[in-house]
């Protein structure tokens, strides 16, 4: 605390000597020159858009990048930002013009060539890129992509064409109609000159086109983020920078905020959760956020795929007691689910309450039944996997086991199997090892009803780690995709989780919310649907 | 001496290689580090295979040590998941965690001996007992407990410290961690003067002394405590090596950046370049620092010799 007002004196005495302006202390209206400190992690990944694929790194792209459309913190709804427009007739041909007057905070313009590049470079496997999968869609991808260890037998994208300084076009290999909608997501980020000609030096220290600019930059334990004077778009920083602190447990970050030496703690422990409301009060923030947890099956196993086995399933969903769980174990900062998306979509983005239906409710009597029509369950139990590394998912499995264990009068029903690491849990997935069912957590890339159901339940996708398969879902996804009216894909999409729901592919488990609390100093606190702070809009008194 | 010296240090040799190979093998059985790498998700197996390629983990485990330590020589480490080289974290972490180190060490020699020395001289009395009883308590309450505690009443109650170190990490903010830290090694520092000291001065040696008329302070510690303080500095040479690799409570509690903290992330991530090259070090840390030990006996008492 005692740094953080030093630093405002020195901005207020320099605002002063400058311009002569009054300096005022409190009040709602913020001193835009103020810096505010923020709890952060240490990225697992290089600081790259096309690299990153967690949330502490994706909490600096949002900061230092703005891409063509921009989710509203609000809404999620996906919004023009550099993009002018993004035409197409055909749903498969995109013609896309970037606006005028952006520029990266080095002074280089920003043009449809920074978008062509920084894609191509994030598609092209020699670059390693976690996020490459991103730019499938494109045409061409399987050149410079290829699966399975084929040779890359291209450099760049054969469907992206810089047509003019602020014009290119995108050729998909399929039709996908909500395509621009994803262009928010940082991987699709446009990258300066800089980055290409000394790599090391753009990630020793980014520069990007967003609010805010890389002040400095010490691995591991600090990023200095300052706002951009020259920041062109509409939401320019309401403070005068943020300072990422790494924190290697999230409750010393709750203990500096409590002692004044923290301004923003964006992931209250769950330990503190029964203490929040009165340390805190209004200063607490529990907002829902695009994840979805639920418990994914191994399709593999010949098991859990037999005729009959959807009625386990459901039985299993019937016989988890959800409400007494998001009460007492997470202190409502999860809400049971009732679908296989999230409320941050809102009803026209296609979430559905309650379309789960009587599958989602508490009924020990109905499992029991459902379990034993069913055939049992194989070898009776089953054993829920999960990383007991990171959260607090060991408490939540074993209140699931022992909800299930209640509901079939069984004490052996159902036990935990913890793994150690997460790298050994996503290990073991890949591997097919699972016998049993499995802690599958998604965050949304981006706020689409696409999002949650096409990665996670189609036939081979990127995130169906249980390997279901159905043709049914399938040709609904693909009917969606193809649909030019957003609203008929919608629709599409809600039939296609129909079919999740008939066959219990997952049983959805509850929504989870982002949780952050913040000192008195700060004002404008909102986390968006990703649970990330606005850093942006927050003030500083 | 010398020969005792450059032996020793050749039978580091065999250790340095088993332990570095012991830790190789049990970071390699955790399973395979890629996978985690891409969150929630498969990584598309193109981009996995490239990376395990890039790490050097498309090898088998014998070849991947024999590059690994063949690369050491050289003075490369190898690079973290993040993109960092290893040289570069042990050049942030070490200088954090061995200044920890120092002030617990101090800590020990300065409370932990003079604790010691008053109540063996004053065996029986009520300093005695009382020390003998905090010392059981601190032994027996697990660090996290009295680092939380320290943390919430120093930090966040009476606000006299920072709860959190910052990255410098300052001698002067690593006062109260450094104190966490070496809190049971203190206790028992404590304890084993106090047993030695008590035992030595019925010895002739010190009967003679004070015969001799020799002012009591000269007896104290030229003789008696001279004499004492060899299972003393035997313990606190191996509490070095400890403190240093043990630090990951610590430093967890304090926010510390340093070698712990390293380690954590190091065996989360499953980064077998991170975990392999630190411990790589605090083995080194540890030879090193036994060596130093029984270099000191031979200075503390001229009749144990060597050679």
């Amino acid at each position: 605390m005692r740094r953080a007002t030093h630093a405002t004196w020195v901005a207020c005495a320099a605002a002063l000597a400058l311009v002569g302006t009054a300096c005022g202390g409190g009040g709602g209206s913020g001193d835009t020159g103020a810096v505010l400190s923020s709890s952060w992690g240490d990225p697992q990944n290089p600081l790259e858009p096309a690299n990153t694929n967690e949330v502490q790194g994706g909490k600096v792209l949002d900061m230092i990048f703005r891409g063509l459309k921009k989710y509203d913190p609000g809404t999620g709804k996906a919004e023009d930002m550099l993009a002018e427009s993004i035409r197409t007739t055909d749903s498969r041909n995109f013609t896309i013009t970037v606006k005028d007057g952006w520029t990266f905070s080095n002074g280089e313009k920003v043009t449809a060539r920074s978008f062509v590049d920084a894609w191509n470079y994030g598609a092209s496997l020699k670059n390693n890129q976690r996020n490459a999968y991103f730019f499938g869609y494109i045409e061409g991808y399987d050149k410079v992509h290829p699966e399975g260890g084929g040779e890359q037998s291209a450099e760049t994208l054969s469907g992206l064409k810089v047509t003019g300084e602020r014009t290119f076009t995108v050729r998909l290999s399929q039709k996908f109609s909500s395509f621009p909608d994803t262009l928010g997501y940082a991987a699709f980020a446009p990258l300066p000159r800089a980055f290409f000609d000394d790599h090391d030096a753009w990630l020793a220290k980014p520069v990007g086109n967003g609010p805010y600019t890389v002040d400095s930059y010490v691995k591991g334990s600090q990023m200095s983020l300052r706002a951009r004077d020259d920041y062109p778009g509409p939401d320019k920083a309401q403070n005068g920078g943020v300072d990422l602190k790494v924190y290697t447990d999230n409750n010393t970050a709750y203990t500096d905020l409590m002692a004044g030496n923290l301004d923003l703690v964006d992931d209250v422990p769950a330990a503190q959760l029964k203490n929040v409301k009165k340390d805190l009060g209004d200063r607490y923030l529990n907002t829902p956020a695009g994840i979805l947890q639920t418990l994914a099956f191994p399709y593999y196993d010949k098991n859990w795929n037999r005729p009959g086995m959807d009625k386990v399933r459901k039985g299993l969903s019937r016989a988890i007691n959800r409400e007494q769980i998001t009460e007492t174990i997470f202190h409502r900062t999860r809400t049971p689910a009732t679908d296989w998306t999230s409320p941050v979509l809102g009803e026209d983005g296609g979430y559905k309450a309650g379309l789960c239906g009587e599958w989602c409710e508490y009924d020990a009597a109905a499992a029991k039944k459902l379990i034993e029509e069913g055939g049992g369950l194989p070898g009776g139990q089953v054993r829920i996997t999960f990383n007991a590394d990171t959260g607090s998912h060991k408490q939540w499995v074993d209140a699931v086991c022992n909800s299930i264990n209640n509901a079939l009068d069984n004490d052996r029903a159902c036990v935990s199997n913890p793994v150690g690491t997460f790298a050994d849990f996503r290990g073991q997935i890949t591997d097919r090892e699972m016998t049993g069912p499995f802690r599958a957590g998604w965050q949304m890339d981006y706020p689409l009803i696409q999002n949650f159901l096409q990665p996670l339940y189609y036939t081979n996708a990127s995130s169906n780690d249980g390997k279901w398969s159905n043709t049914k879902f399938d040709d609904l996804v693909d009917k969606a995709n193809a649909e030019t009216d957003t609203a008929k894909a919608v629709t599409a999409f809600q039939q296609a989780e129909e079919v999740v729901r008939d066959n219990m592919a997952a049983i959805p488990l509850w929504y989870q919310n982002g949780s952050a609390g913040y000192s008195e100093r700060l004002s404008d606190v909102r986390l968006n649907p990703f649970s990330v702070p606005v850093y942006n809009e927050i003030k500083v008194s | 001496m010398g020969r005792y010296v450059v032996r020793r240090l050749l039978q580091m040799i065999p250790v340095f290689f088993g332990a570095t190979l012991l830790i190789f093998l049990m970071v390699n059985v955790m399973g395979d580090p890629i996978a985690g790498l891409c969150g929630e998700r498969e990584c598309d197996p193109a981009t996995a295979a490239q990376l395990r390629k890039e790490f050097g983990l498309d090898k088998p485990v014998w070849q991947q040590y024999l590059t690994y330590m063949g690369n050491v020589f050289t003075g490369d480490f190898g690079t973290a998941f993040n993109g960092q080289p290893v040289t570069e974290l042990m050049g942030s972490a070490f200088p954090v965690t061995i200044r920890l180190t120092v002030v617990a060490i101090l800590f020990e020699i300065v409370i932990g001996i003079t604790l010691g020395v008053v109540t063996g001289l004053r065996r029986g009395r009520p300093v005695d007992t009382t020390v003998l009883l905090v010392t059981l308590v601190v032994i027996s309450v697990p660090t996290f407990v009295t680092g939380l505690l320290l943390q919430l009443l120093l930090g966040v109650e009476w606000g006299w410290i920072r709860p959190s170190v910052s990255p410098e990490a300052p001698f002067g903010e690593l006062l109260v961690p450094g104190l966490v830290l070496a809190s049971v090694s203190l206790a028992y520092v404590t304890r084993l003067t106090r047993t030695s000291i008590a035992e030595n001065r019925r010895s002739d040696y010190v009967r003679t002394a004070v015969a001799k008329g020799l002012p009591r302070r000269r007896v104290v510690t030229r003789h008696l405590l001279r004499n004492s303080l060899i299972p003393v500095v035997t313990f606190i040479g191996t509490d070095i090596g400890a403190l240093m690799g043990g630090a990951i409570v610590t430093e967890r509690i304090f926010n510390i950046h340093g070698v712990g903290y390293q380690l954590y992330q190091g065996i989360l991530r499953q980064n077998t370049q991170t975990v392999v090259g630190f411990v790589t070090v605090l083995v080194l840390v540890f030879l090193l620092a036994n060596l130093l030990v029984d270099l000191l006996y031979a200075v503390l008492d001229p009749r144990i010799r060597y050679a």
